[in-house]
């Protein structure tokens, strides 16, 4: 939906062709973003005012949430890791989770696939999975914090993005490393540089000691275990980086765009 | 500080009684209940996106509409509640109403008092002072307030405050606290304003100091 979102028609509204669109999905409550008045007519007798139903109410949330973007980019300390556990600590089965089935997971030959690199970078080539795989990588067991509450431990291996960012020439004083990805309607998420750069961030290719499985993020996931769940990528297709903000599938519909923890 | 300078003022000529509730106390009290309530309804949408017990709340009576909506009262709400339970710890001990009106709390005070509210021989004449249950409601549900700010800070930052996860005992147990707290708040808030209802002059106070 992403890229769609972007190129599909010029000149329409995105925000009310998004709003269309999202009308037309399942599970519709969940995607519903503040207005929905029923739920809060409590409130709104309580407060004799019909605040929570006005668009005021909701840019005044969005304000405060880029409010928060900042406190927490400022709270954001680079060389405060994420805590490990011991293997035996890892949460089994470790969960699927998505916006669709597993069984609408994405399917990545990975002989077609590439990793596409674009933007402020010095070396604009595609890399193929066996390239990737020859490049050093390092083991995590860190806590996979989901914006629903759950948690769960997981292990993950692969390489640094911050080692990847400086191998292509990263321009590393941009704002963001954007990502796009393989899941239906085109998940995709941006990542601010300074989590991007956190020594536990990984472009990661196995799961548990083995080849990421197609639940994990097959070929390839971003595992950033300063954030929350939605800004851990799966699928990846592409990374971008740049100075603009792009935005991304979850945080297009309100979940805070830092997010981090 | 206007309204303070006139009340002064009326109370030099006209009333010599003294406010019951200060000004501050009933502004931060409102406040607190105002954000309280944005807290626990989004709260428990949130709580619906991953139950930690065999039950979900209504969405008749929560706040968001949907997970994302609900973070968004949450973590906005947040601001509100902090900054508000700060200016009151920080007055509260400042001024030495803490002191002057919590305690002492003594264990054969309470049940005396409990006693004689269940028989319904409790005074409420002067409600400047707080009888024993009241001193232990009002002093236990402030340290609620600090572990509920503190338990839920925890999770919303488990990497950078990782010793405050700890001191919960984990990221999974800060959950429970976290629940645990909102629970007793509420408890607190019906019996409060239930009893709030039986003495209606107390609820005066709250509202007009007197």
């Amino acid at each position: 939906m992403g890229r769609l979102r972007k190129l599909l028609i010029p000149g329409v509204d995105k925000k009310l062709l998004v709003r269309d669109a999202v009308k037309t999905m399942p599970e519709l409550t969940r995607r519903r973003f503040i207005t929905t008045g029923t739920s809060l007519g409590a409130l709104t007798l309580l407060t004799g005012c019909d605040v929570v139903d006005s668009s005021s109410a909701e840019e005044m949330l969005k304000q405060v949430s880029k409010f928060n973007d900042a406190v927490q980019a400022w709270m954001f300390n680079p060389d405060a890791l994420a805590p490990t556990f011991r293997e035996s600590m890892i949460t089994k089965p470790f969960p699927f989770n998505a916006y669709y089935d597993l069984d609408d997971a994405p399917e990545i030959a990975a002989a077609d696939w590439k990793l596409e690199v674009r933007g402020l970078v010095e070396n604009k080539k595609s890399w193929t999975l066996d390239e990737l795989y020859k490049l050093p990588q390092v083991k995590q067991v860190t806590r996979h914090i989901c914006v629903e509450g759950w948690s769960a431990i997981g292990s993950w291996t692969g390489t640094p993005l911050r080692d990847f960012l400086k191998l292509v020439g990263a321009d590393t004083r941009a704002k963001y490393v954007w990502f796009q990805c393989a899941d239906k309607d085109g998940y995709n998420s941006p990542l601010d540089m300074r989590s991007a750069l956190h020594p536990q961030t990984q472009m990661t290719f196995k799961f548990a000691d083995e080849i990421l499985p197609r639940a994990y993020g097959f070929p390839m996931k971003i595992r950033v275990p300063t954030k929350l769940g939605f800004k851990n990528p799966k699928y990846v297709l592409s990374m971008e980086v740049t100075n603009d903000y792009k935005g991304g599938y979850w945080e297009d519909q309100g979940y805070n765009s830092f997010s981090g923890s | 500080m206007t309204s303070l300078a006139v009340s002064d003022h009326q109370a030099e000529t006209a009333t010599p009684a003294k406010a019951i509730q200060p000004v501050w106390v009933r502004m931060v009290h409102w406040i607190n209940a105002f954000a309280m309530i944005l807290m626990i309804m989004s709260g428990w949408q949130i709580y619906n996106a991953s139950p930690l017990f065999g039950f979900t709340f209504s969405r008749s009576i929560t706040l968001g509409g949907w997970l994302g909506g609900a973070l968004l009262w949450h973590f906005a709400a947040m601001w509100l509640l902090m900054v508000n339970g700060l200016v009151y710890l920080a007055l509260g001990f400042a001024t030495g109403r803490f002191r002057k009106k919590l305690l002492p709390i003594t264990p054969g005070g309470v049940i005396a008092d409990t006693k004689a509210a269940l028989t319904f021989k409790l005074s409420h004449d002067d409600l400047s002072k707080y009888n024993s249950v009241q001193k232990l409601l009002y002093a236990g549900i402030i340290v609620v307030g600090v572990v509920i700010v503190l338990s839920g800070l925890s999770m919303w930052k488990p990497v950078q405050l990782h010793w405050l996860v700890s001191l919960f005992g984990g990221y999974d147990f800060a959950r429970y606290v976290h629940f645990t707290c909102m629970a007793l708040i509420v408890a607190f808030l019906v019996i409060h304003v239930a009893l709030a209802l039986l003495v209606p002059k107390s609820l005066r106070a709250m509202i007009i100091g007197r």
